[in-house]
């Protein structure tokens, strides 16, 4: 019937419930008695609401830095696009902990420019909500460029092409033809980010530490309690989890449309 | 209606064009003019250069040489290059493109709205035109839920809605339905020749050219090789290539209920593909393999029978054509005309050129276009 063969069946299995297992564990291991006691706590609440906020400010970077990024890589005709495409993905093969050293090095109070910005404007970028923000675009950015490229490259330029044709500026061409044509994917790609952002771990602790109310998001927060308060950590891992689930089910709605 | 404008007429310009694009090893040197109103087909096989003349004029390719002009204004020139939404140069393409978020109204309304109208003007004009094209009920329509068919009405509507100085279409049924081309090919002549809009037809299809064209313009390996009015170019074709794929006999005349009555009043029998009026202007097309020929004039079936004198006879592959020429008093029309036989239906005849004979073909063998001027 199906064309997939048996030996394949196995390992699929396998690796499937590598994913799943793991997350009804999870589920099971919830102290359910004092579940909203744990994920209302000051520290979590605190925690949720810097994760969101940063998580939000993430995309809307993303979208403002990323979006002309994707437009320039699928459309122009750059002679080194290869090149600038494959430093725009380093962030999705590169530990985000070595992304987090390598903005402290820029931007801390004796990097390059960090001294500028220290010196001249009295400004201190690393440990601040700012680092957060900066730290959680640069490991999201790839997605949402990656997203949109893609959704660039198959719409084509046939669409924009009508457009000239009929008149249209190549200004009011991407507004009105190519951003709703790759709308599915641009929304997909931002979905994508934010989840990215929402998980960042290892880039925000090494470049915007962890401050309550300032820079300890969720993700900080469930590590720094699982050292302790295990039944917190769970608690609050869940929320995750749900949070996760939701961003899988807008961006697989938004594919099937 | 009332109001400003009450008729659909778009502005009608000149098109002047001599080029030289460069692309790759390719080069496309051609000369070319339509007079406003204009409607001329491009016909060339694949490779000729037809889309580098189209992108040429469109503004996708920059000339290396020369210059492009329509009515008033100069689009290229070695000086300067007027870009592609400036041109005012309408693109009717093989696939409709219709913007796949918008409705089949706003995509009417897209070319008056970029270029300035209100919301409401654009709305108004967007029904005009597809209540032009026939298309009125499909305006909520998104273009996923039209028919080939209907997708390139609404097209044609949105091409028109901008009031293009000139009209290009590129090869506008290629990828229809061979149902709905009659009726989408009929539709593009009626509003063509109801706005007086000066277009150019690029096409393979000596069909699109008899029924949409004035004038046709052979271009072969990126040069033209051949122009002349539709009738003399398909009937008389002076190049190799408008002599392959023109290969048809063609008989002018106007349209009446059981084929078509040419001027002195001979009646060719044949059938509608397309709705034709009584009366409008039509050719009469059918294959010279499908002309039987006679000593003495046939009868039995529906059928056409022409009194000619044959001129020459020539070896084509395996058949022998047989061109004809007027009898003495009759109709100058039969010129040109072939008939493809078997050597062996020769030597039965054995008829020779100067001998009057008659040639004689089916009424099912017979199609009536309707025909440019």
């Amino acid at each position: 019937m199906s064309g997939v063969p048996r030996f394949l069946w196995v390992p699929a299995v396998l690796a499937w419930l590598l994913v799943a297992v793991p997350v009804v564990g999870l589920v099971v291991r919830v102290d359910l008695s004092n579940f909203v006691s744990l994920v209302t706590s000051d520290a979590a609440l605190a925690a949720l609401w810097l994760s969101l906020k940063t998580g939000l400010a993430t995309m809307v970077c993303c979208l403002v830095l990323g979006g002309p990024l994707a437009v320039v890589l699928a459309r122009s005709h750059l002679p080194g696009l290869p090149f600038i495409r494959s430093v725009v993905l380093l962030p999705l093969v590169l530990p985000p902990v070595v992304g987090g050293l390598t903005l402290l090095f820029l931007l801390g109070r004796t990097g390059p420019v960090g001294a500028f910005l220290y010196d001249r404007f009295d400004i201190t970028v690393p440990f601040s909500t700012t680092a957060v923000v900066l730290a959680q675009t640069f490991v999201a950015m790839p997605f949402l460029v990656v997203s949109l490229e893609g959704s660039l490259r198959t719409a084509g330029e046939r669409y924009e092409a009508v457009a000239a044709t009929l008149g249209a500026s190549p200004v009011t061409t991407l507004w009105r033809v190519t951003i709703p044509v790759v709308l599915p994917g641009l929304l997909s790609g931002s979905v994508l980010a934010f989840a990215r952002a929402l998980g960042e771990f290892g880039a925000t602790i090494t470049f915007a530490g962890s401050l309550q109310g300032t820079t300890r998001t969720l993700p900080l927060l469930i590590y720094l309690q699982s050292q302790d308060d295990i039944d917190g950590a769970v608690a609050m891992s869940l929320v995750l989890v749900v949070v996760a689930i939701l961003v899988i089910v807008v961006s697989r709605t938004r594919d099937v449309r | 209606m009332t109001g400003e404008r009450s008729d659909p007429l778009v502005g009608t310009s000149r098109l002047a064009a001599d080029v030289t694009v460069v692309r790759g090893s390719f080069e496309l040197e051609v000369s070319l003019e339509v007079a406003a109103g204009e409607v001329v087909a491009v016909l060339g096989s694949n490779g000729a250069g037809k889309s580098t003349l189209l992108g040429a004029l469109a503004g996708l390719y920059r000339p290396s040489r020369g210059e492009i002009v329509l009515g008033e204004r100069t689009l290229s020139s070695p000086s300067e290059t007027v870009p592609v939404h400036r041109r005012r140069i309408g693109l009717l393409s093989q696939q409709a493109l219709l913007f796949p978020h918008l409705s089949a109204l706003d995509n009417v309304a897209f070319g008056p709205r970029s270029t300035g109208s209100g919301r409401g003007n654009a709305r108004r004009t967007a029904e005009r035109w597809l209540a032009e094209v026939d298309a009125g009920a499909l305006a909520g329509r998104r273009p996923a839920q039209l028919s080939g068919g209907q997708a390139q009405r609404v097209a044609i509507a949105r091409a028109l809605a901008c009031e293009p100085e000139l009209l290009m279409l590129d090869e506008p049924f290629a990828a229809l339905d061979v149902d709905a081309t009659p009726a989408v090919r009929s539709l593009v002549r009626r509003v063509v020749r109801a706005t007086g809009v000066t277009t150019l037809v690029v096409t393979h299809d000596v069909l699109d050219a008899v029924v949409l064209a004035d004038r046709i313009v052979v271009l072969d390996a990126g040069r033209v090789v051949e122009s002349g009015t539709t009738t003399d170019v398909l009937t008389r074709p002076r190049s190799a290539f408008a002599a392959r794929i023109a290969g048809l006999d063609l008989v002018p005349g106007r349209s009446r209920a059981d084929g078509l009555v040419t001027a002195e009043g001979t009646v060719v029998a044949g059938t509608h593909p397309e709705p034709v009026d009584d009366g409008e202007r039509a050719v009469a097309l059918f294959a010279p393999a499908s002309v039987a020929v006679f000593r003495e004039e046939p009868g039995g079936s529906p059928r056409t029978a022409l009194r000619v004198r044959l001129a020459a006879l020539e070896p084509h592959g395996e058949l022998v054509r047989l061109r004809a020429s007027p009898v003495p008093g009759g109709p100058e029309w039969v010129e040109g005309l072939a008939a493809d036989v078997t050597p062996a239906a020769i030597a039965e005849l054995g008829v020779e050129p100067g001998d009057e004979v008659w040639f004689a073909v089916k009424a099912a063998e017979v199609t009536v276009h309707p025909a440019g001027r």
